[in-house]
């Protein structure tokens, strides 16, 4: 047996609430493909048994704190792992119920591929559009269907077709295909298993992928586009005061590589100063690299001694954004204490930080119904287009072109709470 | 140093090692007075080679603290002096035993484990050097409890954790902002697996404190679990005693992680090297937690509790 090391990683979000089998669909991916070990499986055997349950329920998986326990809900975003041997996973389990639209924002943040669950009996209900909308302003390139208990319905195909084609005439609505979203339907039975991981012998009418299949084949975050080069400086290291000689003239600037790759030789722009030199050196740890790619996180030398600090952003020449005071974006309300259009508020967009106030906010969307309305104030789980006015410059992309680069959190400076969460259009 | 090819894409342990190192830098770049819990086990040493990635070739932008109980393995504690020392860093320990002499950690009984108690420790270290954030090896897949945790996890002035009261933690924008008084516990490898964690090991080929590897031990079976018995202490002192009845068998184990004596079990195993362990832990039926805590057992939250009470 040999462990493979090469295998590549895939965030995914699920969608649903407790009543679509949200927590059965992820129970029985860690199932069958055997990341759930014995000891824990003991445990939730003895809970079913005390529930009354005759077979285990593998629900009881995802069940998280004790207050969730005690009302049988889930209330907040949970973090589960599995592997196949050619692929790890992380799964952001998102509460789907329309309070919880932040938790939703917050899953799908970090999220390539969404996993949205139909019920076969029920077919494309609001909530179905509302996570579809939030899956889609959040820009998750991968859309999965998951057209879920179909052992309730006899596994009837045309059952399955007529969801898909509601969901599919309402997708072109919203403009998924047009924005290039890849989506598939599938149907399954989480309870039963039937196209989740093995294909089963109920459903031969269909022949595209299983769940696991389409999760295997999606591409992993950034493989995908061809974005510009964006290095938001982390930290510097100025090792001055180092026993080694070599090492006092030493400037690296740290950082990820939030989208793009760089090469030794590359000539590069430091933002907002305009500060222009070439790529000298590239390393991590005590490798010297030729090249870092997206999602590395690496130390930059330049040719030249220029002054850079945190927050700076260092950028390929030929593809330097413009640094911008005012910017525009769908902002979702996080926190319990509604937005006051009086306040000063704290905006922090990759390694940076300015000061905040806000200009207008032009509509509020109803994420049920995707109407535009008029908006004075946001409360928590609202979604709405809003302008800034900003103290400090940004180097900003659209979220459209850019998650990472497009992406803003926004921070009340008296509690220090994220609150809002910000996509620049 | 050597040069190595380009990659066009990460592999899993590339990309959580990247994540990791950025976490680790937003710490660097956010916090004024950072600290590193360093105990000597395996999540602990991927973090220290993290930071090396992560800073060198500076210093590390913050010490490395031990919370000792005084029950822990003297290999244990052997390898994590020689490993900051090897580094070049500073390492400050701070014991649950000057807590019991001050008198704010108080034992039920004698034998009663000091684990729990290192909260209070911690909480009294975090005071006296103002640090604004403690950074930790714990991991989302050790126990549900941790399930939910953030990167960024906020600790009220009295180190509790209100699982309702969390920032919510969108992208990799980390908010890790305190107020004085407040503190921020972050956690680079949350989304690693025991799995991972080893993988990791092996490829970086980093050492470990030797109790991790296959070895001969003395122990007894207790209530289902194997439970070492008449451990020699670094200060000389035997810990451990068998109790009337039971029966002393020397048997062939590692340990999965390591703790606090009394509260932490070995495995069978007769894995020897990194690359058997790996295998065995690809192999095994059951979690690290659930093998080898002998303190999350007592109920479904109890790692919860011990969380708002201000545990890692």
């Amino acid at each position: 047996m040999t462990i493979q090391h090469n295998d590549s990683l895939l965030r995914f979000m699920t969608c649903g609430s407790v009543d679509d089998g949200k927590s059965t669909l992820i129970g029985r991916l860690l199932f069958d493909t055997k990341s759930i070990l014995a000891d824990t499986l003991t445990q939730m055997d003895r809970t079913s048994k005390k529930r009354g349950l005759e077979v285990v329920d593998l629900s009881l998986l995802t069940d998280g704190l004790q207050a969730e326990r005690e009302q049988g809900i889930t209330i907040d975003v949970a973090y589960r792992y599995f592997s196949t041997g050619t692929r790890k996973y992380i799964i952001a389990d998102a509460p789907g119920h329309e309070q919880y639209t932040r938790n939703m924002v917050t899953a799908a943040s970090t999220a390539n591929l969404a996993i949205i669950l139909i019920d076969a009996r029920k077919g494309v209900l609001t909530q179905t559009r509302r996570h579809s909308f939030l899956a889609h302003l959040v820009g998750i390139p991968h859309i999965v269907v998951a057209i879920n208990k179909m052992d309730l319905v006899d596994f009837d195909q045309s059952t399955f077709e007529k969801i898909k084609a509601d969901y599919l005439s309402f997708a072109e609505q919203i403009g998924l295909q047009r924005a290039g979203r890849d989506i598939q339907v599938v149907p399954l039975s989480a309870l039963t298993g039937d196209m989740l991981v093995d294909r089963g012998d109920a459903m031969d009418w269909y022949k595209g992928p299983t769940m696991l299949e389409l999760l295997e084949s999606a591409p992993a975050a950034h493989s995908e586009q061809n974005e510009p080069f964006r290095f938001p400086v982390q930290f510097v290291c100025r090792p001055h005061a180092s026993d080694d000689k070599d090492l006092h003239d030493f400037r690296g600037f740290m950082g990820r590589v939030e989208s793009g790759k760089i090469a030794v030789g590359d000539a590069v722009t430091v933002l907002p100063n305009g500060y222009t030199s070439k790529v000298k050196a590239i390393q991590l740890g005590d490798e010297q690299l030729e090249s870092a790619i997206t999602e590395q996180s690496v130390t930059l030398l330049l040719e030249d001694e220029i002054d850079t600090s945190r927050g700076d952003m260092i950028v390929k020449s030929d593809q330097a954004p413009e640094p911008v005071k005012q910017i525009s974006g769908m902002v979702c309300w996080l926190s319990e204490t509604p937005l006051s259009t009086a306040r000063t508020y704290i905006i922090r967009h990759t390694t940076r930080e300015s000061k905040a106030k806000v200009g207008a906010i032009e509509y509020k969307v109803d994420v049920n119904t995707l109407e535009q309305l008029e908006a004075q104030g946001l409360a928590m789980n609202d979604i709405a287009k809003i302008n800034f006015k900003l103290a400090q410059p940004l180097m900003v992309d659209s979220y459209s072109k850019n998650r990472a680069t497009g992406a803003f959190i926004v921070i009340d400076e008296s509690t220090n709470n994220t609150v809002g969460a910000g996509m620049i259009i | 140093m050597m040069t190595t090819a380009n990659k066009t894409t990460l592999s899993h342990l590339d990309w959580l090692e990247a994540e990791a190192i950025h976490i680790l830098r937003e710490v660097a770049g956010q916090c004024s007075n950072p600290v590193l819990l360093f105990s000597g086990g395996k999540d602990s040493l991927c973090i220290l080679r993290l930071a090396e990635k992560a800073f060198r070739p500076g210093r590390f932008p913050f010490p490395l603290m031990h919370i000792d109980t005084g029950h822990n393995y003297k290999e244990v504690i052997e390898f994590r002096d020689q490993r900051a020392a090897e580094l070049g860093e500073r390492l400050i320990v701070r014991s649950v035993e000057d807590s019991m002499k001050r008198g704010t950690v108080v034992l039920k009984s004698e034998d009663e484990s000091r684990n729990k108690h290192q909260s209070v420790t911690l909480l009294e270290a975090i005071e006296e050097f103002g640090f604004d954030c403690c950074i930790g090896g714990a991991r989302r897949d050790e126990e549900k409890a941790r399930a939910k945790e953030r990167i960024m996890s906020f600790r009220d002035e009295f180190g509790q954790w209100d699982p309702k009261n969390q920032r919510p933690e969108l992208w990799n924008l980390y908010n890790a902002r305190s107020h004085k008084g407040e503190n921020i516990r972050a956690f680079p490898i949350s989304n690693w697996t025991e799995m991972d964690v080893w993988q990791y090991i092996e490829r970086e080929n980093l050492g470990l404190p030797s109790i991790y590897f296959a070895h001969q031990r003395d122990v007894v079976m207790r209530a289902g679990s194997i439970v070492p018995v008449n451990v020699p202490l670094a200060s000389g002192e035997v810990i451990n005693q068998p109790k009337a009845g039971e029966e002393i068998i020397n048997m062939e184990v590692r340990f999965r992680t390591v703790g606090d004596i009394t509260c932490t079990a070995p495995v069978i195993s007769d894995a020897d090297t990194i690359s058997k362990i790996v295998l065995e832990t690809a192999t095994t039926t059951i979690t690290e937690r659930g093998a080898t805590r002998l303190d999350d057992q007592t109920s479904d939250a109890s790692m919860e509790q011990r969380k708002k009470e201000g545990y890692f």
